[in-house]
């Protein structure tokens, strides 16, 4: 805990710089707003607040996104297009979805690579290469094909989730089980153990501090894969759609509130998934 | 990190027997050129459409690398200088480990309303995903250097600059390389997302959105493989610089297992 005053202190100073950025870079607009208005005589103090009160500002000040965030969540009914709470539920359940799909796989394609040397000589370089490629340049193309086939709604959003998703667990994972310490796997051998009792006993239990930090990124890149996927096919709502119509009709506190509530979504799947983890592996006996 | 060449042998095998069953199940199924074009057909329209894919990849590179020198440059500046405050340093680290983790594409579109169509906002987008990276590995390359070897500078009467410079940026260098190849797949990705909010009718991202639209998937195709291709060059040129400027690290001397 004595990171609080630190973390409060820089937190304060990135407000008051926001808080500057904004008046400075509206108050070209907000110079305009009043020279159409007729309003010649002003003070840098009048023009200054009300650069943080514009309708549509380059920079919204953070009390607007605030209270446009506040309007969105409680003070609209949760059903409601209009409000985020239903955008952040479709963009939730198909990072849900798609996050519990690649974890699967993901965590599958690690065992049986680490399970035969075969495919781990053939298959370890490419998994190594796919993580340079940009994989999210698929996305656009993925919802199109999954169109063809009349998969639509959700789906193909939560496999372009579980896509991105299930590459760094798996590379998360391999890495994990290769984790034993050699005095170990001595052991094992010592104790005349089959491979399969070696994942068992040592490999898979000896990867656990990988996979609580594996899940992490790949619930994060899971979200991200959804927002890019729901940008790509706007018209079943979801944070990114919300984005995507923000930044069509020039809506800058839109934008920001669902950028702040994909932000808020994915804080609170990464932060459950290392709270899980920091209890599990305090049981597990790892140093903690 | 000696890479002997049978090393080689069974990825290669395992790619060619991974498109040879793509090539042959496009054609013996029928599977029509709008779901999954046959790889020849993906490499045919390579060749004919050079010129837009030659555009599209210059475009785009822009926005990735001064984005990618600005951020990872940025991250690093920003790095040395709070190490001197281990106050602001206990501040922000978890605050940059916190942003890491968060979908920063989503600032696509302001970048796009702030710098406008061209390159420029791709590269801010961009100096957003890299910088935090940068930031969270410098700071704890920093830390990295051990104990003794810093009493021993302190017996040379070693300054903190002269400290910084001969023992801890060199010891740091490792986890810099790190945050450089976590940026250059980040660069790629930033870039490329970025277009979808809006470019000049040109670039990586512009082209798969529109040829999707179309349904030329080959040419979508033929784009991601230009974004593979970028991508892994781009990795392998910066993990070369590593070896080259870390060979003394103990990843590299030793054997990996």
């Amino acid at each position: 805990m004595k990171n609080v005053l630190p973390v409060t202190t820089v937190l304060i100073a990135l407000l008051a710089l926001w808080y500057a950025a904004a008046a400075l870079m509206n108050a070209p607009l907000q110079t305009d707003a009043f020279a159409n208005a007729g309003k010649t005589s002003y003070s840098t103090g009048e023009l200054v607040v009300a650069s943080w009160g514009m309708e549509r500002p380059k920079l919204p000040a953070p009390h607007q996104i605030v209270a446009e965030l506040y309007k969105l969540t409680i003070a609209t009914p949760p059903t409601s297009k209009r409000g985020l709470i239903y955008h952040s539920i479709i963009t939730l359940e198909e990072t849900l979805i798609g996050f519990l799909f690649g974890a699967g796989f993901g965590v599958g394609l690690a065992v049986l690579i680490q399970s035969s040397p075969v495919l781990n000589r053939s298959m370890t370089p490419w998994i190594v290469a796919s993580q340079t490629v940009p994989i999210i340049a698929l996305a656009p193309m993925i919802v199109v094909i999954l169109n063809q086939f009349n998969v639509t709604g959700l789906a193909p959003k939560a496999v372009i989730a579980a896509y991105l998703s299930f590459f760094p667990i798996t590379v998360g994972m391999v890495k994990g089980f290769r984790s034993a310490e050699p005095l170990q796997l001595d052991l094992m051998r010592t104790y005349s153990a089959t491979r399969s009792q070696t994942f068992a006993k040592l490999r898979a239990p000896a990867s656990a501090p990988f996979f609580f930090a594996s899940m992490q990124i790949g619930a994060a890149a899971a979200l991200v894969g959804a927002v890019v996927a729901e940008v790509t096919k706007s018209e079943d709502g979801g944070l990114g759609a919300r984005l995507l119509a923000g930044s069509y009709y020039g809506q800058t506190v839109q934008i920001w509130a669902a950028l702040f509530a994909a932000a808020a979504l994915s804080a609170a799947l990464v932060g459950l998934i290392a709270l899980a983890g920091r209890l599990v592996l305090r049981r597990m006996a790892f140093v903690r | 990190m000696k890479a002997k060449l049978v090393d080689l042998v069974p990825p290669l095998l395992f790619g060619l027997a991974v498109l040879a069953v793509w090539e042959l199940g496009v054609r013996a199924l029928g599977v029509p050129a709008i779901i999954l074009p046959a790889p020849s057909a993906i490499l045919l329209r390579f060749g004919s459409s050079t010129p837009t894919l030659a555009a599209d990849f210059l475009q785009t590179i822009r926005g990735v690398l001064g984005g990618y020198a600005v951020g990872s440059g940025a991250g690093l500046v920003v790095a040395i200088l709070i190490d001197r405050s281990p106050f602001l340093r206990r501040g922000l680290l978890p605050l940059g480990n916190f942003v890491s983790a968060l979908p920063i594409v989503g600032v696509a579109p302001i970048m796009v309303m702030w710098f406008g169509f061209d390159w420029q906002s791709k590269a801010a987008v961009v100096v957003v995903m890299t910088f935090f990276p940068m930031l969270v590995n410098a700071t704890a390359g920093l830390a990295a250097s051990g104990a003794m070897e810093r009493d021993l500078m302190k017996t040379y009467a070693a300054d903190y600059s002269q400290t910084l410079r001969m023992l801890r940026l060199p010891a740091a260098a490792p986890f810099v390389f790190n945050a450089l190849k976590i940026n250059t797949t980040l660069a790629m990705i930033g870039a490329i997302v970025a277009e979808f909010f809006g470019t000049p009718t040109v670039g990586m991202g512009f082209r798969i959105s529109t040829e999707v639209g179309h349904l030329s998937i080959d040419m979508v195709w033929a784009t991601i493989v230009v974004a593979a291709l970028t991508g892994s060059a781009f990795y392998a040129l910066v993990a070369l610089i590593e070896q080259r400027a870390t060979f003394w690290h103990a990843s590299y001397r030793s054997r990996e297992n």
